[in-house]
């Protein structure tokens, strides 16, 4: 379970998130929707550790680990997982060693043995078929000159892979066709679990028919501003959001 | 305006003493000699007013002059032969050196592969070899006082002849085992008969705590239509002060290779002077260089387009830690009647930390009017945004720094064809990158 409370973050002197609460129960799938600027982006990669940010206030709690004193490898390690919106280009590092090092990294982590090469690759065969990703694109160096659909085809194998428990899917469905969309879908509904949470953060509700969620929240000003079922993306689809702008007015 | 003369430096009077001394006893001819010195000792060692040496003071750099290294004892040589490491996991037709001298016993000269013809360069020397009017290939190394030093002082070598394609790799092998510091100069001249193809492995190693002085000189000329591929690695002790050259003069629709890697000595200058002599001929020439405490390694590069229609590359890597220094001069040289040059120059380099300097001087010299030519110079930090995402997926903070940094050099190494020797290769840079966390 995610626990996050009173989280006040702010990036150059800049307030980004203004006390937000929210909670992610086990197994359960919670999509954030808002507006550009409110905050979405700064949540996940303040969830993932990223450097840039200063927490001001708050907590986050995963399974009650606080992730605020943790490194992003050593979250990564405790099952929080970040697929990119833009995935980094990393050039002369294939993906095959990329997928070992930090598959291995974490089994070392949590003080489990190394894959062997063979239990690896049969690892990588499985779950790139699911994602029709084809070998070769395996062998090259990761994310170079790929297609915006490889590679959010490809974060979405990392998280297969690492099998987290947390994770969080910063606007996955930016850059995809219709037919990506699909499969990254399908891949992210086939990892659904009793014991797997999943963070979705979108603008549009048209992920949302693809990966439906249990729960939407609205944020806008670096909090939560309303909170339903999957019903609300529909509303939100309908009368955009002007209502909740309009209480950033105020 | 009148010349100053300045007054000698401990090491200057040194190399005056050591050559008065051993001019009589040096083989071969000694008029050649007698000029290289006088030559390099009326500007004595180059300092940072001399324009290629901006960067690495020679002066300031060589405090004295080591003696010269006698011959080791066979058990000597055997010992330090043993102990080598170097590319040791390569397959190879083994040429070594120990102490700057031939070990020729360990030469089989009845079983070489067929086309290799080695020579000791002593006997070539004392004998007057014909193949000695083809050393020097480059006549304006002469004026270079590095080179000129190594001329000065050469006491032995090998000269190599390459007829017809040969498969097994030659591994010239210099280990300096001496416990104090001794200085060497060898001399291995490669002659590449025309349609030839070679690979050439170089390799210098020597122990921690020494100061060495090594100063070598590689000379290939390369015939036409010949593939030659060189593979160099500085892994000297860290106090070594190396001093080498790698003269190169290609032949038509030649085809040259080369890499540099440097992870050994206190103070490296690796000069390379490229010719080329045919059409159509093409050089990739490489360097990676890993540095750190307070190494000094410098990569100077003169490549001279002096026909139409040819090629060349230079990609120079280097990595800087702690508060080592990188220095890279690349120079290309295209006369007026080099129509039709492409040429490319890049160097790169990666400071992971606040107290290191990168020095980059690329410069292009170009007479003709229908070329391709274009350098660029880069010096920067690992990228913080690659870190993290690295990290986002349970890489620790060194971890996802060694693949950063292994991904950065093997650029500049990928393009070895072998196997075994790339791998060792990759293999040097990750146990640098293991002993610096």
């Amino acid at each position: 379970m995610l626990e996050i409370k009173n989280l006040v973050v702010q990036i150059e002197d800049k307030r980004i998130l203004n006390g937000l609460d929210l909670t992610v129960n086990n197994g359960e799938v919670a999509a954030i929707m808002g507006p550009n600027g409110s905050g979405k982006s700064t949540l996940s990669y303040v969830i993932a550790g990223k450097e840039d940010y200063e927490v001001l206030d708050g907590e986050i709690l995963l399974d009650g680990q606080n992730l605020l004193e943790m490194e992003p490898d050593q979250r990564a390690a405790a099952g929080v997982f970040l697929a990119f919106q833009y995935p980094l280009e990393i050039p002369g590092v294939a993906s095959m060693t990329f997928l070992k090092a930090a598959i291995n990294a974490q089994r070392k982590a949590r003080g489990e043995g190394e894959l062997t090469t063979p239990d690896f690759i049969k690892r990588v065969n499985a779950a790139a078929g699911q994602l029709e990703i084809p070998k070769d694109m395996l062998k090259r160096a990761l994310n170079v000159g790929f297609s915006g659909g490889e590679k959010k085809r490809m974060e979405i194998l990392q998280m297969a892979l690492l099998q987290p428990t947390f994770c969080i899917l910063d606007e996955t469905d930016s850059g995809l066709d219709i037919d990506a969309l699909r499969i990254v879908s399908e891949g992210v509904n086939a990892l659904r679990s009793a014991d797997r949470s999943f963070l979705v953060i979108t603008h549009y509700q048209r992920l949302l028919n693809h990966i439906v969620p249990d729960t939407v929240h609205v944020m806008s000003s670096g909090r939560i501003v309303k909170s339903g079922g999957k019903e609300l993306a529909l509303e939100l689809e309908a009368n955009g959001y002007a209502d909740y702008r309009e209480s950033e007015a105020a | 305006m009148a010349d100053v003369t300045l007054m000698k430096t401990p090491a200057e009077t040194g190399l005056v003493q050591a050559f008065e001394s051993a001019k009589t006893l040096l083989p071969g001819n000694a008029e050649s000699r007698a000029k290289a010195f006088e030559q390099f000792n009326l500007r004595g060692l180059p300092h940072r007013r001399v324009e290629e040496f901006k960067y690495t003071d020679l002066r300031a750099l060589m405090r004295e002059a080591a003696p010269f290294a006698g011959t080791p004892s066979a058990v000597q040589a055997k010992e330090a032969l043993a102990g080598a490491k170097a590319l040791a996991g390569v397959s190879a037709l083994q040429v070594p050196f120990v102490n700057g001298h031939f070990m020729r016993d360990a030469v089989r000269f009845d079983a070489l592969p067929e086309g290799v013809e080695i020579v000791p360069l002593a006997e070539a020397l004392a004998s007057g070899h014909d193949w000695l009017a083809r050393l020097s290939p480059i006549p304006w190394a002469a004026d270079n006082p590095v080179y000129q030093l190594n001329t000065s002082f050469m006491a032995d070598g090998v000269m190599l002849r390459i007829a017809g394609p040969v498969e097994t790799p030659i591994h010239l092998r210099f280990v300096t085992s001496e416990t104090s510091a001794v200085a060497t100069a060898t001399r291995v001249l490669v002659l590449v008969e025309d349609r030839a193809s070679v690979t050439l492995l170089e390799t210098h190693e020597s122990g921690n705590g020494t100061g060495h002085q090594p100063n070598d000189v590689v000379e290939i000329i390369a015939g036409d239509e010949t593939n030659v591929r060189h593979v160099r690695m500085n892994a000297e002790g860290d106090q070594a002060l190396a001093l080498s050259t790698l003269a190169v003069k290609m032949g038509t629709e030649a085809q040259l290779t080369s890499i540099n890697v440097v992870v050994g000595s206190a103070v490296s200058r690796h000069q390379v002077f490229a010719n080329f002599d045919g059409e159509n001929a093409r050089a990739q020439i490489n360097g990676a260089t890993m540095v750190k405490g307070r190494q000094h390694a410098d990569s100077t590069l003169v490549v001279e387009h002096a026909a139409p229609n040819c090629e060349s590359r230079e990609l120079f890597k280097t990595v800087i830690d702690d508060e080592a220094t990188g220095v890279f001069q690349g120079k290309i040289i295209v006369p007026h009647h080099a129509q039709k040059t492409d040429g490319r120059m890049m160097s790169a380099a990666l400071l992971l930390a606040d107290g290191g300097s990168m020095n980059n001087k690329p410069e292009l010299e170009i007479f003709a009017d229908d070329v391709q030519c274009a350098h660029g110079a880069t010096c920067g930090q690992l990228d913080e945004d690659l870190l993290f995402y690295l990290m986002a997926r349970g890489l620790p903070k060194k971890e996802a720094e060694s693949l950063l940094v292994q991904a950065f050099l093997g650029e500049a190494i990928e393009f070895v064809e072998n196997d075994t020797v790339r791998d060792a290769l990759t293999a040097t840079v990750e146990g640098w990158l293991r002993a610096r966390s």
